[in-house]
């Protein structure tokens, strides 16, 4: 190899990297067979502390919840497990369709005209349909009403601060509010005033972005209904283990006159020569690919992988399957919410607010709850005080199908 | 149209008093092919001489649309929305873009027929 490459030792082909940048030597210890290995990796995962799905009661943006088998026998499928950007329509109208269902769930889901391939996450999702009322607009202010989550929030104003946006936590937006930006539940799980917001944003000439949870779109109104003008979400709860917060999936919808700012690519249904219906790329904007300098994004890509999860999981259950999970799970977590309430010490932080199935909660000494829960394998609510300030002491518990009745009977057990 | 002037970069104007008619040129229309999609302001903006105001998309390429004079927007072809194959088939009718209402003078550079051609066939 040295000869071919026309060098006489390994010195001379490392010419050009000081030697003081150069290993010397690499001390590894000797190589494991594939049993010693599978062995070693073994006891290190047994060290993990994991809590049962039916006895983690913290969500926060990210939620167990039943993943039925036919959602692993689809997306294990090579054709779509393996393949890396099949978008040629001569040999991909299988992945294509996939990615037209996608959208066609979620437009209809939201009850939106259009929504695009899918993107990262619930919080990049956020900050693009921020960027899409922006360019939209031609107005720099971003108007964030009431709890968004904290880290959509951080992300909102990673992607604001290179284009002189200014992002503000607030209640009115003014003449220069490009757009109001609400989450729908909130991230503390209260239901917020989608049609008042909404209207609001609208008299003084915003958009309104509702960042939604799908789940609940199965039994509250959805942002096509109330005039939102662009939904924006995480789809880790259809069909997608938590596993440590990724990889998830998000989405974003708009109404049918704001699709060219829809950020990524977008899959439409087409006829071929022969009068057969296909699926093609369509619409991708030309400002990502050749007018760059005035993209109002640059997301060229998309998680397919885990769209296609969402959409076998959408349409195996399908609106009843879903309305189902958003009722046992609304359920569970309004007799949790008494039974928690009537603990000695223990409070709704809002109590004149509704929720869905997770909701904040007052408690002495919100550590050492935490704490004690773990020690008996319970997985608890989350502090918000981390990232606001007045919340001291409020914990956000959230129930899912998955925590079963005798789930909530142990929590409350462990805390009496 | 003897009265007709244009651009180095490919747009052309009628003027009667205040009143100026702007679109994108015979030759424009022919180098972008066929045209798709146009992005387009609303009335009521203002615009200075050479300012971007929208942007033409064919199935080749997207370029950006500027304005030869200074003016308020008056009007937007409507048309094309539906049917921006209307730049291709009549550039200088009803593949019309803006209306505006001129502020002050015409520039200077503006180009007469004569001179529009040998800067498209350079």
């Amino acid at each position: 190899m040295l000869a071919a490459l026309g060098v006489s030792s390994m010195d001379d082909l490392l010419i050009d990297i000081p030697r003081s940048l150069r290993l010397s030597a690499l001390e590894l210890p000797a190589g494991l067979s594939e049993l010693e290995t599978m062995a070693q990796v073994k006891s290190l995962a047994a060290r993990n502390r994991v809590f049962a799905d039916r006895l983690t009661f913290r969500g926060g943006g990210v939620y167990r919840r039943f993943i039925p088998a036919a959602v692993a026998a689809v997306t294990s499928k090579p054709e779509f497990y393996s393949a890396y950007t099949p978008y040629q329509p001569e040999a991909s109208q299988g992945t294509l369709q996939a990615i037209y269902e996608f959208q066609t769930l979620i437009a209809e889901l939201t009850g939106l005209d259009v929504a695009n391939a899918s993107m990262y996450d619930g919080a990049t999702a956020v900050a693009e349909a921020a960027m899409m009322a922006h360019i939209h607009t031609g107005r720099n202010e971003i108007v964030v009403v009431g709890y968004l989550h904290p880290e959509y929030l951080e992300v909102l104003r990673a992607f604001s601060e290179g284009r002189g946006i200014k992002v503000r936590r607030g209640t009115e937006p003014n003449s220069k509010t490009a757009a109001v930006v609400f989450q729908q539940p909130d991230f503390l799980g209260l239901l917020v005033d989608a049609a008042g917001l909404t209207a609001n944003a609208h008299s003084l000439g915003a958009l309104a972005i509702a960042c939604v949870d799908p789940i609940s779109l199965a039994i509250v109104a959805p942002p096509g209904e109330y005039g939102a003008d662009i939904a924006a979400g995480e789809g880790q709860q259809l069909g997608l283990s938590p596993s440590y917060g990724g990889p998830h999936v998000g989405f974003i919808a708009c109404r049918k006159d704001l699709v060219r700012r829809l950020p990524g690519r977008l899959i439409g249904s087409a006829h071929d020569s022969a009068g057969r219906r296909g699926f093609v790329l369509t619409l991708t904007a030309r400002e990502q690919h050749i007018r760059r300098e005035r993209a109002s994004s640059n997301i060229c890509t998309n998680h397919s992988l885990c769209a296609l999860a969402a959409s076998v999981y959408m349409t195996y259950m399908g609106a009843d399957g879903m309305r189902q999970v958003a009722e046992v799970s609304f359920k569970r977590a309004h007799a949790l919410a008494e039974r928690l309430a009537a603990l000695p010490g223990w409070e709704m932080a809002f109590p004149e607010r509704q929720f869905l199935n997770e909701f904040p909660i007052r408690v002495p000494k919100a550590s050492a709850v935490l704490r004690k829960l773990a020690r008996k394998s319970i997985l608890g609510g989350l502090d918000v005080h981390r990232w606001f300030r007045e919340l001291k002491g409020v914990l956000t518990f959230a129930c899912t199908e998955v925590n079963d009745a005798r789930a909530l009977d142990e929590l409350v057990e462990a805390l009496a | 149209m003897a009265d007709r002037r244009y651009t180095k970069s490919h747009e052309w104007l009628t003027v009667e008093g205040k009143n100026v008619t702007v679109g994108i040129t015979d030759f424009a229309q022919a180098q972008l092919g066929d045209v798709v999609f146009l992005e387009l302001p609303a009335p009521g903006r203002k615009l200075s001489a050479g300012e971007t105001f929208g942007v033409v998309e064919s199935v080749k390429a997207a370029s950006d649309l500027y304005s030869p004079i200074g003016g308020r927007i008056t009007a937007v072809n409507e048309k094309l929305k539906e049917h921006p194959e209307l730049i291709n088939s009549d550039p200088y009718g009803d593949g019309w873009i803006l209306k505006l209402e001129l502020t002050g003078e015409l520039p200077g550079d503006l180009l007469d027929e004569a001179a529009y051609k040998k800067v498209a066939e350079a």
